[in-house]
């Protein structure tokens, strides 16, 4: 693919524009889902069914006065929400949406996205950090722990994932899964892996982007029961719209690649019309699932969330990209 | 009880939680000194929502003084408006008709569960989950509605009369009543299979912040908090008052002592007040609802009156000393939510503060009932 200008520029806006809309919309869907999950109506006011509420609501964030606290280091403080963004959007840099809808294909494009979302842990440290703040200190210490925690467990999986395919590459990954849904990853039988544990890994990858994403029921960083805010505690106007906007965003970026990983990508579970728009229901079903949990659950402990990884997710994690190794040696 | 915890270092921090912070509903503060995320000790500090209830009590007359009662827990107000009009009737000498006592009894329950039901609901808000709540405010909201039809507010009801009741009920009441309660003894059964039986909070809940049988007598804890470490205390069993004796009802008593036990004691409530209420409707007498001989102007014989009624937060006591004229001479209100919240300074040394959180929560206060 040549890179000319005209092919970059049009790539930039596309992918700004795709986050940007997905991470105003999924607040929109989160309320309308909570409403209809809590028996109420949710935002109805503002358009149809209340469509124009992200964007006013984002004209507001934009009107408020950036307050920067006293005693804060400024340059961090800045740097931080611009940090929870950015990976977001540099990870579908990589993500294919099809076979030919991709922005720039690499063939390590597995550890880019990878490269990126593990910054996502340090914008939250940054954020708890510059604040001055004893719960934004607190928050970014437990975010910290959180993401050391889930990021290893999701990389053994992904490891899983790799060498089942023998490929970084996105794409392929994808192109191996082709086929009815009895070829996905996620199903062991028709597929590479012939691992009947594969639903278990995927289980684990999905528990994992919950928790790296900071949502219920592990939104420990901002249990506003304890923290008041957590590590946004300090942050208004804009500062908060993008911790806001970057958290959706991270679930679209979570939910892909869950997408692509396990459920086929933009395989059709039924073998007909392969294409971006598979891709996109399942990307959405996944996100749906993740606003449904955020409403049914309470939150989970720290040391619950821990004892959760270490000595759950990582031992069950490690046993099965040993089986799949073994497995992979006999078939 | 819960001794001060070895801390591995001096490198401790004041948290200042409150007066304004999501967990303490309410303008309260709490001054923690932390060892990281352990709280090793900590201070309630009270007074940002005083009023003066009790000094206002002692310049009002009787009558006046009638409205400030459903101030204090504005939650569960009927329960207090009950204590005052018992002591004074008790003073006075009045004769209430059985008519408007089993009234008095089937509208406190209801409101008992209407409490309960919003103080679980936010509870479960407190652990993060929101949803509970918003379902539990369906079902309060419908007491609210048939309360309102008969008592005229919604919160801060002034429902009783030296002597009988502001107003009759009528049969649209007892018809909602009836509906009600099949329909609650269903949403229960709803909330323990979303909340009671979810893996997550009973995690966070079984074993979370023993409370032992002498820190609640020490502290003269009562409520779910005491019925929660196997205190066998209920007012309405162990003193009786109004037509208690005459129903039909268990006092829910687990031995746990820790959270889940002070949240279990709360739903099983809410099931013993439905049988209250339906064993009302049934028994419900006709006659007058005002005594004949109540007196407008209420003085009482010189004397000390001390009268106690199970409110929804615990054990509420109001004693009055009369001088002979138309105001007390002195009022004191003992609120149930002040003792509960005493122990929590003790108890909750070397918790996490998660689970000082979710211990506070358990507790159940309502903090204008603390510093009335």
């Amino acid at each position: 693919m040549s890179l000319t200008l005209f092919n970059v520029l049009a790539a930039v806006i596309i992918i700004v524009a795709f986050v940007a809309l997905n991470a105003a919309y999924l607040v929109w869907a989160e309320r309308r889902g909570a409403g209809r999950i809590q028996r109420r109506p949710g935002p109805n006011i503002n358009g149809p069914f209340g469509l124009f509420q992200p964007p006013l609501d984002g004209l507001k964030l934009m009107a408020k006065q950036l307050l920067i606290p006293n005693n804060t280091d400024k340059a961090v403080f800045i740097t931080a929400p611009v940090l929870a963004m950015f990976p977001a959007i540099m990870s579908f840099v990589t993500i294919p949406f099809s076979d030919i809808l991709v922005a720039h294909n690499i063939n390590i494009g597995l550890l880019c996205v990878f490269a990126f979302a593990s910054m996502g842990g340090m914008s939250l440290f940054f954020a708890g950090w510059s604040s001055r703040n004893k719960y934004a200190m607190m928050a970014a210490v437990r975010a910290v722990s959180q993401s050391v925690a889930y990021e290893i467990p999701m990389l053994i999986t992904v490891i899983t994932v790799v060498m089942i395919s023998g490929s970084l590459d996105l794409r392929e990954i994808v192109r191996q899964q082709s086929g009815n849904f009895l070829h996905w990853n996620i199903f062991p039988l028709l597929g590479n892996s012939h691992n009947l544990l594969m639903p278990f890994s995927f289980l684990i990858f999905f528990i994992c982007s919950l928790a790296e994403t900071n949502r219920a029921p592990f939104d420990l960083g901002e249990a506003e029961s304890e923290l008041v805010a957590g590590y946004h505690i300090e942050y208004g106007s804009m500062g908060f719209g993008l911790f806001f906007m970057g958290e959706y965003a991270n679930i679209v970026v979570g939910a892909s690649l869950a997408t692509l990983l396990f459920l086929g990508g933009w395989a059709c579970p039924f073998g007909l019309f392969p294409g971006v728009w598979w891709f996109l229901i399942k990307v959405y079903a996944l996100i749906a699932t993740v606003i449904w949990i955020r409403w049914t659950f309470p939150r989970t402990t720290i040391y619950s969330l821990l004892n959760l990884s270490w000595k759950v997710l990582i031992p069950l994690s490690l046993f099965n990209l040993l089986l799949t190794a073994g497995l992979l040696k006999v078939f | 009880m819960s001794k001060p915890i070895q801390l591995p270092s001096d490198e401790t921090f004041v948290l200042n939680v409150g007066p304004q912070h999501p967990a303490t509903h309410g303008v309260l503060r709490i001054k923690m000194r932390m060892d990281g995320e352990y709280v090793s000790e900590a201070e309630t500090v009270i007074g940002y929502i005083h009023r003066m209830h009790e000094k206002m009590g002692e310049l009002k007359t009787y009558q006046q003084f009638l409205m400030n009662l459903s101030r204090l827990d504005y939650l569960g107000a009927l329960g207090y408006c009950h204590g005052h009009v018992l002591v004074v009737e008790k003073a006075g000498g009045i004769q209430v008709p059985e008519r408007a006592e089993y009234i008095r009894v089937i509208t406190v329950e209801l409101n008992r569960i209407a409490s309960h039901l919003f103080g679980v609901g936010s509870y479960i808000m407190d652990l993060g989950g929101f949803s509970p709540l918003m379902y539990m405010l369906q079902d309060r909201e419908y007491i609210l509605d048939m309360l309102e039809a008969v008592t005229g507010a919604r919160l801060t009801y002034c429902y009783y009369r030296f002597g009988g009741l502001y107003n009759d009920i009528d049969d649209t009441f007892i018809a909602r009543a009836r509906a009600f309660i099949p329909r609650c003894r269903e949403s229960l059964k709803k909330y323990h299979k979303l909340v009671t039986e979810n893996i997550i909070f009973r995690k966070r809940l079984e074993g979370n912040a023993y409370l032992s049988q002498e820190i609640c007598r020490k502290y003269g804890a009562t409520s779910a908090v005491a019925r929660g470490s196997g205190i066998n205390y209920d007012v309405r069993k162990n003193e009786p008052y109004s037509v208690y004796p005459e129903f039909d009802f268990d006092v829910p008593v687990f031995t746990e002592g820790d959270s889940m036990a002070r949240y279990k004691v709360k739903m099983a409530e809410i099931e013993q007040s439905l049988r209250i209420i339906e064993q009302g409707l049934d028994k419900l007498p006709g006659g007058p609802i005002m005594a004949e001989k109540a007196p407008k102007n209420i003085k009482l014989p010189v004397g000390d009156y001390y009268q106690a009624v199970e409110a929804a937060k615990g054990s509420f006591g109001i004693r009055l000393v009369s001088d002979g004229s138309k105001n007390p001479y002195r009022l004191k209100l003992r609120s149930p939510s002040y003792s509960n919240m005493s122990l929590f300074d003790e108890a909750c040394r070397g918790l996490m503060i998660m689970d000082a959180m979710a211990f506070f929560g358990s507790l159940d206060l309502v903090v204008p009932e603390i510093d009335r």
